[in-house]
Order: C-alpha cells, then sequence, then structure tokens
C-alpha cells in the first residue's frame, strides 16, 4: 500500500444522504477478478445525468469526495472503495460513513476524514462557490485546509499510523505468528471444522 | 461487573491485546463466495502465503448462479470466470466448495447454520454485509471487505477495534400476521440506517425467545441495514434443538462439552451496555417500505409520506428523491401500490419456514395476473425440502415461477433483475436506488405480506385476504 501524507486536490460535493455501495458500484460491476478497472461503474446510474456533479467541470477532475452523512452503507463490497480509487479519489470527507466501508478503505489506502456535520455544510458551500479552490488533507495534523481556512478531521490512530506508513496488515499479523499457534492449542474440541466434509446425505 | 454475551465471545477469541491496537480476534469459521474473494486469493498466491485453516473456510457459489438451467454452462461469460476463478481456487487452497448442482449449494447464511458449522459462541466472518445472520446462534458474526478476506484466509485472524454494546430489548406477543420480518423493519424506521454504527447488538427479550430459528435469523440478517457491526442472540433450547444431528454439530460428548459452554453464553445480570433501545412487540404491524432505504418504511395500513414529514434539510432531500425514483406521491395509502413483481427468498427470507409461510397463504389460488411471482429458495436442501412437502407445487399451481437456489433478485447479479421502472414486493433486505435492475422499484416485505400482494396485485397482508 502506498503511504499517505498529505493530498490536495479539488473536492466534489455529493448532497446525499446514505449513499449505499450499490449506489457508488452496482453489483453488476463485481465480476471482474481484478482490483483495477471499477471506474466505469462509479456512481454509474447517476452518471448518465449530464447535471451530475461528476459531469461537471471541474468536479470531473476532483479527487476528493465530500459526501452527506452515512456514506458506504450497506453491502461490504471493498470494490467500492476500488471504484473510487480507480477514479482518481484519494480522501472521502464525511460525517458518518459505514463501518465496514470505512474499514475497507483503511485496508485499501483511501482515506476516510470524519468531520463535524456543520464542517461538511461548510466546505460544500466552499467548493460549490469557488470550485477551483483546492483543498489540502494533512493526514500527519489531521486537517483539512481550503482558502483561509482549516478544519480538524479525526480518523482512528491505528489506521492513520498504518496509512502514513503503507503498511500491510497481513505482514503486522504475521509477526505474531506464534501467539496464533498458541492461541490455536487452546481452541475447545467441540468447535467445527469444514473438513473432512459431512453432509446430509 | 459482569459481562455481555457479546464480550465473552469476544474475550474467548483474543489472540493477542496491546495498547492503542486493535485486538486480534481469531476466527473460527470463515465462509467464502465468488464475489469477494478472486482479488484475495490472488493476493495469497501473489505472496506466496498458504490458507492457513482450509478447515475452518467453506466456499459456495450464490451471488452470480443463475436460477435456471443450472445443469448447462454459465451464459454470462464474465459471471463464468468469476465462478470458475473461485473453483480453481478452491481447489487450488485446499478450500471445501458447494457448487451449482451439489445438494449442499446456496447462499452462504443459509448453508452455515444448514450444515451445522454455524454454533454459539463463535466467531465467523465472510465477505458479505450479511453475515450477522450467524448471530442468531449466539456467535459474533460480520461482514469483511476483500482485504480483510484476504488477512482471514492468511492468519485465521484479524485485527478489531472492540465495538460499543447495545442491547434491544423486546417484548410483548407479536400480532396474528406480524412476523420477524416486520419487526425488524419497524426496528429499523425508529433507529435510522446508521443509528448502530459502531456496535454490536443484543437482541433479547420475551419476543425474541419465542421466535423460531429463522425468525431469529432473519432479524440478525438485517443487523447491517441500520449499521450495526454485528447482531446476536444469546443460544436457547431452540439453538440447540435446531442444531443436534446437523452434519457438522458435536456429537456425543463433545456435544454435552460444547451445551455446558453454550449455557454460558447469557449476559450477565449486570453487565453494561452502552446504549439500550426497548421496543414493544404487541403494538407491531406488517410493515413495508415506501423509499429507497431500509429505515424509509411504515405500517402497511399507513400512507407513503411526504419530504417536510422529516427533520433535517438532507433527509428531507434524500426523501424528495427517494419519491421520485419510487415514483410515489405523498399521502398514497400504501395499500393503493401496484407491483410487477414478487420476490420470495434470499438471505432474509429464503428458508424452509418462509417458504411454508407464503405457501400456506397462496394454498388454491392464482396470483394476479399482472404481476410475476419468483420463489427462489435460499439453498438447494431448502428446494428440496419444499418439493418434498409439495410447496413448489403449490407455486407453480398458483401461477409462480419455482428456482433454483441462490442470491437471485435481491441484488440481481444473476439474470433475475427488474427492469427499468418495474416495481417489486421483496422478501429481501435492501431497497436501494437499482439493487434489484437498473431503474427498479423495491418495497421490502415480509414473506406473508409477499404471498398476499401475489394474490391481489398491490400491497397487501394475508387478513386482507378474507371474504376476496
Amino acid at each position: 500500500m502506498e503511504a499517505f501524507t498529505t493530498h490536495t486536490g479539488i473536492g466534489v460535493p455529493v448532497r446525499r444522504s446514505n449513499v449505499d455501495t450499490d449506489q457508488i458500484i452496482p453489483a453488476v460491476y463485481l465480476k471482474r477478478i481484478t482490483r483495477t478497472g471499477f471506474e466505469d461503474g462509479l456512481f454509474s446510474a447517476w452518471r448518465n445525468d449530464p447535471d451530475f456533479v461528476l459531469n461537471r467541470e471541474p468536479y470531473n477532475r476532483g479527487s476528493i469526495l465530500i459526501p452527506g452523512p452515512d456514506f458506504g452503507t450497506g453491502s461490504s463490497r471493498e470494490h467500492a472503495v476500488w471504484a473510487l480509487q480507480n477514479y482518481g479519489f484519494k480522501v472521502v470527507i464525511g460525517a458518518r460513513f459505514g463501518d465496514i466501508f470505512r474499514s475497507n478503505s483503511g485496508k485499501a489506502g483511501l482515506l476516510v476524514a470524519v468531520v463535524a456535520p456543520d464542517v461538511v455544510d461548510e466546505l460544500w458551500e466552499s467548493v460549490e462557490t469557488n470550485p477551483e479552490d483546492q483543498l489540502t488533507v494533512d493526514l500527519e495534523n489531521r486537517t483539512i485546509a481550503v482558502g483561509e481556512k482549516s478544519y480538524p478531521f479525526s480518523i482512528d490512530d491505528h489506521t492513520r499510523e498504518r496509512l502514513l506508513n503503507g503498511l500491510d496488515d497481513i505482514s503486522s499479523t504475521l509477526l505474531h505468528a506464534t501467539d496464533i499457534d498458541d492461541f490455536e492449542a487452546t481452541r475447545p474440541s467441540f468447535k467445527p471444522k469444514t473438513l473432512p466434509a459431512h453432509t446430509a446425505d | 461487573m459482569g459481562k455481555t454475551l457479546a464480550e465473552k465471545v469476544w474475550d474467548a477469541h483474543v489472540v493477542r491485546s496491546a495498547e492503542g491496537e486493535p485486538d486480534l480476534l481469531y476466527i473460527d469459521l470463515h465462509l467464502v463466495h465468488e464475489v469477494t474473494s478472486p482479488q484475495a486469493f490472488e493476493g495469497l498466491r501473489m505472496n506466496g502465503r498458504p490458507v492457513r485453516r482450509p478447515d475452518l473456510t467453506l466456499a459456495t457459489e450464490d451471488h452470480n448462479t443463475p436460477t435456471l438451467n443450472i445443469d448447462r454452462p454459465i451464459a454470462d461469460p464474465v459471471s463464468r470466470i468469476q465462478v470458475d476463478t473461485l473453483r480453481q481456487n478452491a481447489k487450488d487452497f485446499g478450500v471445501r466448495i458447494h457448487s451449482l448442482g451439489d445438494r449442499d449449494q446456496g447462499i452462504v447464511h443459509i448453508i452455515g447454520p444448514q450444515l451445522g458449522v454455524t454454533q454459539p459462541g463463535m466467531t465467523i466472518v465472510c465477505g458479505d454485509s450479511h453475515t450477522a445472520t450467524h448471530g442468531a446462534f449466539g456467535a459474533i458474526a460480520f461482514g469483511i471487505g476483500t482485504s480483510e478476506v484476504e488477512h482471514v484466509l492468511a492468519t485465521q485472524t484479524l485485527p478489531q477495534t472492540r465495538p460499543k454494546m447495545m442491547a434491544v430489548n423486546i417484548n410483548g406477543e407479536l400480532p396474528e400476521g406480524v412476523s420477524a420480518k416486520d419487526l425488524v423493519l419497524t426496528l429499523i424506521a425508529q433507529v435510522g440506517t446508521g443509528g448502530g454504527a459502531g456496535y454490536i447488538v443484543e437482541y433479547r427479550g420475551s419476543t425474541v425467545e419465542a421466535l423460531s430459528m429463522e425468525g431469529r435469523m432473519t432479524i440478525c440478517n438485517m443487523s447491517i441495514e441500520w449499521g450495526a457491526k454485528a447482531g446476536m442472540m444469546a443460544p436457547d433450547q431452540k439453538t440447540y434443538d435446531y442444531l443436534k444431528g446437523r452434519p457438522h454439530a458435536p456429537k456425543g460428548s463433545e456435544w454435552d462439552a460444547a451445551v455446558e459452554y453454550w449455557d454460558t453464553l447469557r449476559s450477565d445480570e449486570d453487565a453494561h451496555f452502552d446504549v439500550e433501545v426497548d421496543l414493544d412487540a404487541t403494538t407491531m404491524t406488517p410493515f413495508v417500505t415506501w423509499g429507497t432505504n431500509p429505515a424509509h418504511g411504515v405500517p402497511l395500513g399507513a400512507s407513503v409520506p411526504a419530504p417536510e414529514d422529516f427533520d433535517s434539510e438532507v433527509e428531507r432531500a434524500t426523501a424528495a428523491r427517494a419519491l421520485e425514483y419510487m415514483a410515489l406521491t405523498p399521502g398514497t395509502p400504501m395499500r393503493d401500490i401496484y407491483v410487477d413483481t414478487v420476490f420470495l427468498g434470499s438471505c432474509t427470507n429464503g428458508r424452509i419456514e418462509d417458504l411454508r409461510l407464503a405457501a400456506s397463504v397462496i394454498q388454491g389460488k392464482r396470483i394476479a395476473e399482472t404481476l410475476r411471482m419468483l420463489v427462489v429458495p435460499g439453498s438447494a436442501r431448502v428446494r428440496l425440502q419444499a418439493e418434498l412437502e409439495g410447496l413448489d407445487k403449490v407455486f407453480l399451481d398458483a401461477g409462480a415461477e419455482w428456482r433454483a437456489a441462490g442470491c437471485s433478485m435481491c441484488l440481481g447479479m444473476n439474470p433475475d433483475q427488474l427492469a427499468p421502472g418495474e416495481r417489486a414486493a421483496s422478501t429481501s433486505n435492501r431497497n436501494f436506488e437499482g439493487r434489484q435492475g437498473k431503474g427498479g422499484r423495491t418495497h421490502l416485505v415480509s414473506p406473508a405480506v409477499a404471498a398476499a400482494t401475489a394474490l391481489t396485485g398491490h400491497l397487501s397482508a394475508p387478513a386482507d385476504l378474507i371474504g376476496v
């Protein structure tokens, strides 16, 4: 995973709440077996509408998404994160997110910055009034700067640390392989195993 | 201080705990399907990593699979590649798989309980947000993304931050004709789609105790629809009776040891919940959705709300947009909404009890000529059981379609989709825009409402059929 320190880009206002992962990328786009190429499916139902924000200059060049509350609810599909990244988004700023989406973002290297609801309102106002004014998101200091203003955002320490260092979770966990071995030795014998396979026949 | 059920199960799975870091949790069972796993297996391959515990892993094909002509190759080449990729990955990594055509194939959350690999006190994950279904057995079960799927395949663990604890206390007898689905839709409308975010929820109270295992699974299944990390229920005699004798249930002295442990899986009297929600089941009625998220629900006897009925500006805008998408006018009685399709199935309501209930409503009648009804059993075994009981004949005689098992129209990833503008009453879990097909309009309903609606053509409950 690429390390994330700061990012500067155009903010894209999506004034909608409850943008679930089916809206971010519908199921019919989930059939690929790669992690790339999902940008075509991003907000696919809405992109037919010429007035949709991503069809307008300069938001079509945006890299910081600013949606309403409860973004990324619903399905666990990490493809939603990949679709945003494949399109070019580096950061999503919002007041509240679906848990699985937020977790997936942290694993895949998309920064989810949580701000107070009134900050979302101010950012919307700002990027709609002055669309070319770029936002700078600083993960080290947990701030979002635009024009003269600066806003704090929150992200849990662990995810921040991993993003700053571009750390891969599996390697970190495997450093504790002996802890896993030790734990496994204590598991009760009545816990089910899927192999050998038993069926009702 | 005592512990909650969730805390007991959580604490029993902590492999490693360190200040400032998430707990490293051991995973007892990892369920895998074709859509969220290919990139995870590819990651293992690129790093030369094996699956650590194939014997705690189980794969099936459900999201993409057709429900017609299942003995032929999958017609959609992209779906076929994804399913073939899972088969190859299962073979390469030694993972058990139940493929299309196999008697144990089916929706991943139906086959786990059916095989008896879902048991109390376990940690269960799957790259699917409806994994909380398994919480009905007293397990901590939750959906994960593909990066986490890879992590579990490689390590059989997951780093997890301990969620907060919530209790939903549901008491009283559900009125006649009101089911677990109505209950959970009522709850979600009350708490909102984000109401459970950050919590493991324990559903408890006399209503929950009175429910069958199928009904309990329906409620836990929809935990994610109000944002909860997981939903669970304390195991009891009903849980044990359901499990006993299943292919992977413990046997002999192992069974006794297991039950002894399972009996401890109840929240202590002095356990602390960060939040408690109380619901009175006696006031509940059949409940249906009008909008485009599962919290957009009202009693069947109510009318379509207006945007002004909502508190915040953003919610009013969302409601206005939902009404436009759903082509509904505020004030329209829900019962006056006519549908084109009825879908009975999914991990929410595709179990044998759901099919029995719907069949009992439909028995000896014909569905309305203005609509089609798809009946899609949740698993191949549910289908076989239903056929043994003659339920297939009830549906077919009524004019419905009897299909093979899978996720089907719940998410419209296979050919079972709504056409643009088509309106459905669906026993599934999500009424999102385009979820069941681009431009499709979904009303979430219980199996009983689905069956009555199929007969009348408009949203109805079985009670409406008297005298018809």
